[in-house]
């Protein structure tokens, strides 16, 4: 048997082959990602509310971006552009999908390890040069990249065109390949995982919800991050090699006439959204199976319509590719192309309500525990809801002609994307917390945490849909610079108040987190009584996973209640009656 | 009796771990490839409509190249009808033949560039000419990974890794080989009539 990464210091730790220790790498490195992006985000904010104050302290913590106390317009766009790639691309992907996944996927399907574990863990070494280009395009001449995460050309191609579009950009779309990079190596490992090396008696029906979506995450991303590879490498060229893929005739740039001629910034959308799109499904759909691993654990009940939910994240995966194009109905096509994509992303909102349906309805006579992960899953159900309600105008084609590119798109899709993954990263954090440390974390402290954030960012991100049907546009420097918004302000003042609850409340979660490291009550290797294979390993599960034995399965993910009773269950790996008595039974 | 009593006739066994774990990766690996240059031809396509659209003839190289490759996809498969008779040394021989065919196209796609070069083509004259530069160096990314995986096999004929029914590996990158193979086939065919 291979002992591979249960060395010495170095390959135990550091170039670990192990799933669980590169899952605890690609969380840490989440950590440590979302604490910039969430400290650009409150920077964001602040000036947000009062666009003309003065901020003497800010001018010296942070040199480069303000002056005179005042965050500066073209680094204003930088931290927008920063906040976006870096959340989605390396704090939500990677503590979500990398993280979790890795973890999580061998220890629910009775693996021992990933298919490929040298390439699980050149996966994560990809990946950490990708967050030093990142967060090292701050110092780049003139500052990090400024054309949003979308990259729309003109304004990503040209290095003159504003400050941050010189080696700024360039190092974005390098550290953007190497995510791909990274991503595609993972989801090759998760695919061959699931198919090859379940274990006895895991049949595809018996796997819990969370691998399944997992599974059909990285299916969606093989297919859909190749365009953005495409694209990427289209955009480097009319960066550095003076191609004319995506810049038009007769562009101006101070006052003369550059030489580009007949590219079309709108391929390079296409080829965006053809990932962006599935990338939000990459994201959210792991959410979604996470949350029902979640509410049957803590409900103590079998999940509501487990095949149906499966059938719905498959026709979700399928409709999620084909629809691209709600986020163009701008940007110039036909508007018989635009109904077609309104109309396919109007019909995913049926498969979607099927799962979220079923997750609602999995709490119903549930013997519901309180908990910080079931209270985090229930926070997420209300922003799938109240975001869900805003996606209805937004995919129909007229009214996204008024809404598009305002602050309606902003607070939906941090509701949609931001809430109901980081409220999912929390409710696993809790969850499974135990298996991987070994202890517990403080369950007070999860609720004080809960109960900080869910108003704040319900409200905060709420308010924006109103100041977007108040015409506030996104990307905006200083909205008070337009008359007919200053009516409006008071909203923007009330949403960074909320929002810098929401991220001091953020420190109670971490404190717990790394106290709890030290000072969590030990944990037994089954504490919530869950059914799933991680629960019969010891906690921290040991390297390999599981003794010279791999468990036998023998049930579906979910049988709590078993004999009628709320606490009565059977782990996946508890063997059947034997037939004569169960014959003996039933007579 | 228990709402939750298992079925029996689907006991443990009903799912033996396949031997193939590498099959899946490559179908994988091979969806990203086919997935990449669908999304460059769809570019081509689309970028073809906007009006300034001129073919620039292709060297006349680039043909030889082609049926370089062919020539290489072949003696991969001769390689492996002699795995098949447990013949490693002509295995070695004929794989030694598709990796020197490999790089020779490889010099030749480099010769193609210069050709066009001497002609005063370059990356940015034209958008055929860049796509013909772009699509044929991520092809030749593609062949270089290629040729690794052909060394790779390589190492394992010469050290007599393979046995009639199982050489998989081999398998594996002659399926890669002519799928790349195949890609610059499909490429040719759009870069000299589109």
């Amino acid at each position: 048997m291979s002992t591979t990464g249960h060395g010495g210091f170095w390959t135990r730790y550091v170039f670990s082959t192990d799933h669980k220790t590169i899952g605890k790498q690609y969380y840490f490195t989440a950590v440590v990602m979302a604490l910039f992006a969430a400290t650009w985000s409150m920077l964001l904010r602040l000036h947000l509310a009062w666009p003309q104050a003065q901020w003497p302290l800010l001018s010296k913590l942070f040199p480069g971006l303000y002056e005179g106390g005042v965050l500066l317009p073209e680094r204003y766009l930088s931290l927008v552009t920063m906040h976006g790639s870096v959340m989605i691309f390396f704090v939500i992907s990677l503590s979500l999908v990398s993280g979790f996944g890795n973890f999580i996927i061998p220890l629910q399907i009775g693996a021992r390890d990933m298919a490929y574990p040298f390439l699980n863990m050149l996966s994560y070494w990809t990946i950490v040069p990708a967050c030093f280009l990142m967060l090292g395009s701050f110092f780049a001449p003139d500052g990090a990249a400024a054309s949003g995460w979308t990259a729309y050309p003109p304004l990503s191609a040209l290095a003159d065109a504003t400050p941050g579009e010189g080696l700024g950009q360039t190092m974005w779309i390098l550290a953007m390949a190497l995510f791909i990079a990274s991503f595609t190596m993972g989801g090759l490992n998760y695919v061959t995982t699931v198919l090859n090396l379940r274990t006895r008696g895991m049949s595809l029906w018996r796997m819990p919800l969370t691998v399944w979506t997992l599974f059909i995450a990285s299916i969606i991303g093989i297919l859909a991050f190749p365009a953005l590879t495409a694209a990427a490498i289209m955009l480097l060229l009319d960066r550095l090699g003076h191609t004319s893929f995506f810049l038009p005739t007769g562009l101006v740039m101070g006052g003369e006439v550059l030489p580009y001629h007949g590219g079309t910034p709108l391929l390079f959308q296409h080829l965006f959204w053809f990932l962006g799109h599935p990338e939000v499904y990459v994201l959210v759909l792991p959410a979604m199976g996470i949350a029902f691993d979640v509410v049957a654990t803590h409900g103590r009940r079998p999940v509501f319509g487990y095949r149906t939910s499966v059938w719905a994240l498959v026709v979700i995966a399928v409709l999620g590719m084909i629809v691209w194009g709600h986020h163009m109905f701008v940007s110039g096509m036909s508007p018989y192309v635009g109904e077609y994509f309104s109309i396919a992303t109007v019909l995913i909102t049926a498969p979607f309500s099927v799962l979220a349906l079923n997750l609602v309805a999995s709490l119903w006579r549930a013997e519901i525990h309180l908990t910080p992960a079931l209270l985090f899953v229930l926070g997420l159900m209300a922003a799938v809801a109240i975001g869900g309600l805003g996606g209805v105008f937004l995919a129909t084609a007229t009214s996204d002609q008024y809404l598009h590119n305002s602050y309606f798109v902003v607070g939906h899709f941090h509701l949609m994307i931001a809430v109901v993954t980081f409220f999912t990263i929390f409710a696993a954090t809790y969850h499974w917390y135990p298996k991987m440390f070994g202890r517990q974390m403080n369950q007070t402290l999860g609720k004080v945490h809960f109960w900080l954030t869910v108003p704040s960012v319900i409200v905060g991100f709420v308010a924006m849909h109103f100041l977007g049907m108040g015409g506030e546009q996104r990307h905006l420097y200083d909205p008070t610079a337009y008359e007919f918004l200053r009516p409006i302000q008071w909203l923007n003042v009330l949403i960074s108040i909320v929002m810098f609850v929401a991220g001091a409340s953020q420190l109670v979660f971490l404190a717990n987190f790394f106290g709890s490291l030290r000072f969590g009550a030990r944990a037994d290797s089954n504490p919530w009584l869950g059914t799933t294979l991680e629960w019969t390993t010891p906690s921290p599960a040991p390297h390999l996973n599981w003794g010279p034995d791999l468990p036998v399965v023998f049930r579906g993910p979910y049988e709590y209640r078993v004999d009628g009773a709320g606490e009565g269950f059977a782990p996946q790996n508890a063997p059947p009656r034997q037939p004569a008595a169960a014959m003996a039974g039933a007579t | 009796m228990t709402a939750a009593a298992p079925v029996l006739d689907r006991l443990p066994g009903d799912r033996p771990v396949a031997r193939e774990p590498y099959a899946i990766g490559l179908i994988a690996i091979l969806t990203t490839v086919v997935m990449l240059f669908t999304a460059f031809t769809a570019a081509l396509l689309i970028r073809r409509a906007t009006g300034d659209w001129v073919r620039v003839p292709l060297p006349g190289i680039v043909w030889v190249n082609t049926l370089i490759l062919l020539l290489s996809s072949a003696a991969v498969e001769r390689a492996r009808a002699a795995v098949r008779l447990d013949a490693s040394r002509r295995a070695g021989w004929w794989l030694s033949v598709s990796a020197l065919l490999g790089l020779l196209f490889l010099a030749g796609q480099i010769m193609a560039w210069r050709q066009l070069g001497a002609e005063g083509v370059f990356l940015s004259s034209n958008p055929h000419a860049a796509f013909f530069y772009m699509l044929s160096g991520v092809h030749g990314a593609h062949i270089l990974g290629g040729l690794g995986a052909l060394a790779w096999t390589l190492g394992r004929t010469w050290t007599g890794a393979y046995r009639p029914t199982r050489h998989a590996g081999l398998t594996h990158a002659a399926i890669y080989w002519h799928t790349v193979g195949g890609v610059w086939l499909w490429l040719l065919a759009i870069l000299s009539t589109l």
